[in-house]
Formats: C-alpha cells, structure tokens, sequence
C-alpha cells in the first residue's frame, strides 16, 4: 500500500492499466502544454494604455493543424482502448464458469460442480430453501455447489469468467485488485472474464448504489493455487446434498409440529 | 468580398416586421412579482436558483464532514448520507445550474443581446419561473414528508429508488419525481421563449453570424434541452406509474428480502437509457451557456476579437448535435450490451475534438491580446484550467476500458464536479462580476472579488485534486464510510480530512460574495452604462440599468460582429456592434441607443 501509486494488480488486466498511463501522459503533455500557454500569453500580453490587440479574426491553417493533431491524440488513445476491449467483452474459450448472486446486502456464489454446467435458475423460483431460485428438474443443477454468507474462492491461473445476477437491485461486483467490473441487474445474467495472477486475499466491494446498505455490502475472495482451491470445494455441500436436509429436515419439523399441535408453515420465508 | 461573420456593412436594409406590442405593467404587483418583462424575471429566476443551491452547498458539508470524519457525527446516519448526496446533486445540476443558465441569464440576455424588446411571449415566460419555484417548493417539501427525501442518487435508478432498501421511497420519490415534472414544463414555456426569441426578435442587421457567443451557447443549450427533457420526463411518469400503480416499465421480477414481489418483465436497463439520454445532453445544457459567456468575457477583457468566431458557433453546434449519440458512456458496466461499448467510446472520443477546438481559441484569443486581469477574466482563467482538467479526466472516462476500473469510484466525482461543477460555477461568477454593473448601475467591490476568486479557486483544487488520487485507489463513490480495507492506505483519511476543512472555508468564502452583492447595490461605485467599454447591445442601452423595453424609441441597427476590438483604423480599441461605420474613425460612442443609429441610406 503505497500512497504513491494505484492499488497493486492482481488480475491479467495489466492492458487496462497500461491504457490509463497511455492516456495519463498524452493528456497530461496537452494539460501542461495548455496551461504554459495560457500563463505565457497572460504574462506576455497584459494590458498597456498604449497597446492594440492584434486583429486576425481567424487563421484557417493553424485551426486546421490544431484540429489535425488533436484528432491524432484521440485516436492514439481510442485505438489501444478499443483493442483493450474487444479482449474484454470477448471470454476466452474454455473459461471455467462461476456466477454472484448480489442481494440487499450480501453476496452468494455458485459453482457449476463436477460436471461443469449450471442449473437454470428463475427469481419466481427463489424462497428460503431456495435462496438462488435454482430449477429443481434441471439435472445440470443437482451438482452445483452454492456458498452462502462466506468467502468467494478462485482458482490461480486460468481464465474465468463470471456471471452476474442480483435478485432484488442493481449491484456491482468489483474487487480494485482486479480492474474489472459489471453491474449486476435483476432479470439479466451479465458477465466479465478475468485470470487472478496473485494469490492472496481482497476486498470486494459493491459498486452501484443498492440502499441504505450499499457501503456495507462488502465481501472477500481468496485467490489460492489449483489444488487448495480444488481441496475447498470438494468440502462444500452440492443443491441436490441440500434440498434433500432442507427436506428432512423439514419433514422433521412437520411431526414436531402435528405432535405439538400447532401449526408451523413449512419452509417459511425467513425474513431478514 | 464582405466576410459576413467579420466584416462591417454600411447598409442595413429596413425592417420588415413592425416593433411588437409590449405588455405594460399597471401596478406594483405586475411590475416586480408577476413581471412579464425577461430582466425582472431573469432576476427571479437567478435569486431562487441561488437560494436552493445554497442549500445544496450546506448538504455538501454534511457529506464532506462525514467523508473526513466519520463515527464522529452522530446526526449524520447512512440514510441521511444517501439522501444528502441526491439532493446535493439534483439541485446543483437542475434547479440550480440549469435554472440559473437558462432562466437567469437567458432571460436577462437574450433581450438585450439580440436587440429586442423582451421575450416574444412575456405571459408564458413568466408563467414559466412561478411552475419553476413551484418545483423547488415542491422539492423543498420531500425534506418534511415522512422518510425524508428519496436517497437513491440524483440518477434515481430504478428498481432501487422504488422499493423499501432506499430512503424516501415512501413519499420523497414521488415528490422527486414530481418536481422534476414540474421543473420540465416550466422550463418548456421559458425554452420555447429563448428559441422564438433568438429566431424571430432579433433586431435589423443582427445576423445569426454576428450572435455574440453567450447567445449561441444559450440558444444551444435551449435546442438541447428541449429535444432532451422529454426522455427524463417519460422516464420519471413511467416511474410514477411503476411506484404507485405497480405497472413494470422498470421492474423485473424481483424478490426483496425474502418476498416475491408483485413486478415482473421491466427492464432496469431501459431507465438508464432514458436517463442519459436526458443526462448527458444535460452536461451541456450547463456546459455550452458556460462556454458561450466564458467567450464574451474572455474577448471583452483582453481587449481582442474572439479567435475563430466562426468555427465556434460550428463547435457549439457540432457538440450539441453529437451530444445526443454519446449518453451511453455512463453505462459501459451497467449490463447494456457490452458491445455498445465501441460505438459509444468513439463518438464520445470524437466530440473532445471540438471541445479541444473551443479550448484553443480561447487560448488564442488571449494570444497577442491586451489583457486586464479584471474579475470577470480572472475567473474565466479559472475556468479554462478547471475545464481542461475535467475534459482531460474525461478522455479517461470515455474511453470505454478505462472507465471499467474508475467508475463509480471518486474519479468520477472529481471529473463532474471539474467540468459540470466548478468550471460552469467559475463562469457565473464571472458573469455576474461582468454584468453587476449593467443589472444595477455599479460596480461590485474588487478587493471582496479577488479574495472570493482565490479562495474558491486554489479552494476548488484542494478539494478535488486529490479525489482524483481516491479513484485511483479505487475508493468508491456514494459510500457512507469505508471502513478498513486492505487497499486504502492510512494516509487517505488524513487526505479526507483536510479536503473536508478546505470545503468548509471554500463554502464560508461564498458569504464574502454574497455581501459583496448586497453591499455594492448600495456602496458600489457607480458604473455609468458601458464600465467594460464592451462591443455587445446590452452595453448601448439608452438607461442603466435597461428600463422597460430594453432600448430607448428605437432598436439598435447592427453593423458589425461583436468582437470589434483592436480594429484597425478605429479610434477606440473598440467598436460597438451598433455604431455606425461613419462614426467608427472619430469614435464617439457618446449616445448609440435609438435614434442616433439610424443608417445612412
Ligand atoms: C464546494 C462545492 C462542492 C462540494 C464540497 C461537493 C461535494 C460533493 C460530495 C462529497 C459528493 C458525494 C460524493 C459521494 O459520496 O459520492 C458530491 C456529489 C455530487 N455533486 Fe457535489 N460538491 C460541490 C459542488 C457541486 C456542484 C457545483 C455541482 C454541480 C454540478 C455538484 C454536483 C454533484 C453531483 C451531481 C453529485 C452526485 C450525486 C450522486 O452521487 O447522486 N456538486 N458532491
Ligand atoms: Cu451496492
Ligand atoms: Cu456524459
């Protein structure tokens, strides 16, 4: 953490990085080139009695190499942009796939499981035993493995790309160490790509206004090496291992409460 | 030839559309309060608008006192935090800025400028500054209501500005949004005015080449604003409907804290495209006004011609027009199609060149100038180096990869307040320090001036330079408070610290203006009808300041472009637009309202 420079990287978007300090200095030449300009004329021309500005309402070729050269400066800076980010928009084939859940104000993570693939999912489908609105029949969906309320872990090294979905408000997912993010939207799955290159833990932060608890929306990602990663998620509990306790457990509590007489809504909604 | 922009004519042809019919006021009450004559109502309009946006700069505070101190203030929750920042920021850029641009000076101008009598509807004019108070009133209100104002961010998305997560989602809303509404039809009546004005009242020989700049950035901003208003109205009905009718313009299915609500299929997404489309055209609904009288001043107070006339009518207009297809750079992350993104960085790196353009030839205009360091060109100085640093911050922005780490961080903060904060602020100032004189015969008090310059310049700086610093870091935006985190350095907060107490003192040194405002009315040295020795209509007035009617029994006849100064061959170092080309070698500018303009056919 040093004051005198930017958050250390910790992802492969060293481009955008490199296309800040393009635009730092070719902009920065314009600044400073501008502002001696100024205070020059200020200086040079201040006002005598017996002085007359000059008259020459215009000048056709200095207007015209000004216009020329700034349109070279633009173009400098657009071009590596627009290279920077058609890598951006565009996700490596072969990505492994993660998804965010973003809620009022706390995140939720899915992993696709064993057979690499996501379940289908609908908000309509969200309820306390299904906080991700994960679809039931869908076969893809039985092996994924859902983390809720702890840290989000990626694996070192190869390309990943994550899916975005909020359930309630606009949210934005961003870690500064990565450089990348996109705002999550209800009703829309969005996504980024990027390749963790530091091991280490960070901060992430919510990033679009969400509420009274925007600021607090605030979560960890543990970047660790291929086989701890793996060791971790084999620890985790697939949908198919939790609906069947949330089930059981379920049933459970429906005899406790025949015997007790009293009625207890199975799978009530908990609220928060 | 005759270069139609440059060059004097001898002959202006007669006038083919009679005087109009003025409205004369019968008593006190039509006289100052329901005025139809554009100068009192500019003053309305220019008093309530400064009047709301102190409120603002006190909401400034409380954030800012927040920002540096936090856990110190106890009255200060995250509630009130959020709806501070939205308020703060509607009101600056709305009920403020642009009521200030527009309805003040606008009205004040145009007449005058353009040689007119008044605005070519008095009656709707000013029916369109009572619905614009109506608007703050009702804006006013949202403080009083139970949950206090909306807190959802001046760009109020949906579907968090709506549901119960956000303060003010029970009554500020819709007050929010019914102000606005407000705000839009009264501006309609006052736009349409500006518009009809400047095409129609001209007076003879007032081409539209020979607009002073001010009038071509007003009139600009008009044309943007009219086409722009509409989106953020539909927009803001729709979210009426949405909040109050439960229809889903913008509501998806969503579940909120464990309950299913009852919306489904909006698109969250569309709002933000009605917002920007309304929004960006907004920055230059404040920006091109600026640019227009930053001109003016800069031309009158370095005794020069403005460099390039021509080619910056062409860049107002080209920025006006390209200002409709780049609203979509404020929604690069915001899960639009993320290939919008390459159309929408070129169009928004290509419209710098014309404001690169407009840059330079103030420059140039000082270039071989004769330049007072008067207050109005001392804060038009500011204003060039401040807008430099927000258009150089936003060349960052814009570039779409660039903006993907740096948005919503306090980058973005920094970059709009340089450009659509202080900058257009340093030209009102400005303004006002030029045209006091004009609106009240005297002058406003130099030493106040430059201690209200300096400190809210250099003051200006000390507080946004170093967010600039923050977004780099990657300190977000619209946080209530960081707490720890592994990539802020401690050194931030004490730089927090010190940006809040500069605040306060940049906010205090407001005062010393405002005295001087008062003070000067009454103590100010008198400033006779021409202190600036100017070239424009206003400075020709039979009376100072301009009674009714603007001009005495005749409208001025113009000859010539306003930026006569240093004319080759002329007596004086300048030569008003009305002064008849006989005169201009023997140079007695003694009484150029009404008759004595005739021409010579
Ligand atoms: C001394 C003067 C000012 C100070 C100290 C100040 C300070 C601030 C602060 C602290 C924020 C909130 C930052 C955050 O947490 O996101 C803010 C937001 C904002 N300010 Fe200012 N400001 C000033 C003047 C202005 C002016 C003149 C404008 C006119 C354009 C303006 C427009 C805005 C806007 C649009 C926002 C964003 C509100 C939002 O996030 O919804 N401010 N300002
Ligand atoms: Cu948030
Ligand atoms: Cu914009």
């Amino acid at each position: 953490m040093s004051p005198w420079w930017w958050t250390p990287i910790a992802s492969n978007w060293g481009f955008i990085d490199n296309t800040i300090i393009i635009t730092f200095w070719i902009t920065g030449v314009v600044f400073v080139a501008v502002i001696l300009f100024t205070a020059y004329c200020v200086l040079r021309y201040r006002y005598r009695e017996d002085r007359r500005a000059e008259y020459e309402p215009e000048d056709k070729k200095l207007e015209w190499w000004l216009t020329g050269l700034t349109a070279v400066g633009v173009a400098a800076m657009l071009i590596p942009g627009l290279f920077v980010w058609n890598q951006y928009v565009n996700v490596p084939p072969g990505a492994a796939e993660i998804e965010v859940v973003g809620q009022q104000w706390q995140w939720s993570y899915r992993y696709p499981g064993k057979d690499g693939v996501m379940g289908t999912s609908d908000t309509r489908l969200i309820s306390g035993d299904n906080p991700f609105g994960l679809n039931p029949n869908d076969p893809n969906g039985q092996d994924d493995v859902l983390i809720e309320g702890d840290d989000l872990h990626l694996p070192l090294g190869g390309p990943i790309k994550v899916l975005l979905r909020s359930i309630d408000v606009l949210h934005d997912f961003y870690v500064p160490q990565f450089r990348a993010k996109m705002d999550m939207v209800p009703g829309l799955v969005t996504y980024f790509w990027l390749t963790p290159t530091r091991p280490g833990t960070f901060d992430i932060l919510c990033f679009e206004l969400c509420g009274v608890g925007h600021h607090a929306m605030r979560g960890s990602v543990v970047v660790e090496k291929k086989e701890a990663f793996d060791g971790w998620l084999q620890e985790q509990e697939t949908f198919a291992q939790t609906m069947a306790r949330v089930k059981q457990g379920s049933e459970q509590a429906a005899n406790l409460a025949l015997n007790a007489a009293t009625p207890v809504a199975a799978g009530a909604r908990p609220t928060r | 030839m005759v270069d139609a922009a440059h060059d004097q004519v001898d002959f202006v042809p007669p006038a083919e559309v009679g005087e109009m019919e003025l409205y004369h006021p019968k008593s006190w009450l039509t006289k100052y309060v329901f005025s139809q004559d554009a100068k009192v109502i500019a003053i309305q309009y220019s008093f309530t608008a400064i009047a709301i946006g102190m409120v603002a700069l006190v909401l400034s505070w409380m954030m800012r006192l927040q920002l540096g101190f936090p856990e110190t203030f106890s009255f200060i929750e995250a509630e009130d935090y959020y709806q501070f920042i939205t308020m703060h920021g509607m009101i600056m850029v709305i009920y403020l800025l642009t009521a200030l641009f527009l309805g003040g000076f606008g009205n004040y101008l145009i007449p005058l400028m353009v040689g007119a009598r008044d605005m070519v509807f008095p009656y709707v004019n000013m029916l369109s500054y009572w619905i614009y108070l109506l608007a703050v009133l009702v804006l006013l209100a949202s403080f009083f209501v139970p949950g206090g104002p909306t807190g959802a961010g001046w760009t109020l998305y949906p579907p968090q500005a709506i549901l119960s997560g956000t303060p003010g989602s029970e009554g500020g809303i819709l007050l929010m949004l019914i102000s606005l509404a407000l705000f839009i039809v009264g501006f309609t009546m006052g736009g349409l005015n500006y518009v009809v004005t400047v095409l129609q009242a001209r007076t003879r020989g007032m081409t539209l080449m020979r607009l002073p700049l001010t009038i071509w950035g007003i009139f600009t901003a008009t044309v943007l604003a009219l086409l722009a208003f509409p989106a953020l109205f539909v927009g803001a009905v729709m979210m009426t409907l949405d909040r109050m009718l439960g229809t889903s313009f913008f509501m998806p299915g969503i579940v909120q804290f464990g309950e299913q609500m009852q919306y489904g299929g909006g698109s969250p997404v569309l709002f933000q495209h009605l917002f920007w489309f309304f929004g960006h055209p907004e920055v230059y609904i404040v920006a091109l006004p600026a640019f227009g009288i930053v001109s003016d001043l800069i031309s009158v107070h370095a005794r020069r011609h403005v460099f390039g006339y021509r080619l910056m009518v062409w860049a107002i207009v080209i920025i006006g027009a390209l200002s409709f297809v780049v609203w979509a750079h404020h929604m690069y992350v915001s899960g639009m199609n993320p290939w919008f993104g390459f159309f929408f960085a070129t169009t928004t790196l290509i419209i710098a060149v014309p404001t690169a353009i407009k840059v330079y030839n103030w420059v140039l205009t000082l270039w071989r100038g004769n330049i007072k360091l008067t207050l109005p060109m001392l804060f038009a100085l500011g204003f060039i180096v401040t807008f430099v640093n927000g258009g150089i911050t936003g060349l960052f922005l814009g570039n779409v990869v660039v903006d993907v780490p740096l948005s919503d961080t306090m980058f973005v903060v920094a970059h709009f307040h340089m450009v659509m904060g202080v900058a257009p602020i340093l030209v009102v100032f400005g303004a006002i320090y030029h045209w006091y004189p004009k609106m009240t015969g005297r002058m406003l008090n130099v030493p106040m001036g430059q201690i209200h310059f300096w400190i809210t310049f250099l003051g200006a700086y000390a507080i946004f330079l170093p967010l600039h610093y923050l977004g780099f870091l990657g300190v977000p935006r619209r946080y209530y408070e960081m707490t720890d985190t592994s990539f802020i350095p401690q050194s931030a907060e004490t730089l927090n610290a010190f940006v809040t107490v500069i605040a306060l003192i940049v906010g205090v040194a407001q005062l010393v203006f405002l005295f001087n405002i008062g003070w000067s009315m009454v103590k100010g040295k008198k400033s006779g009808p021409n202190p600036w020795r100017a070239t424009s209509l206003e400075w020709q007035t039979a009376t100072t300041p301009p009674g009714h009617g603007n001009f005495g029994p005749t409208l001025p006849v113009v000859y010539r472009w306003a930026y006569a100064f240093g004319l080759p061959g002329a007596k004086d170092d300048y030569v008003p637009q009305n002064m008849h080309p006989d005169q201009v070698a023997i140079g007695d500018t003694a009484d150029l309202s009404g008759t004595a303009a005739q021409p010579a056919e």
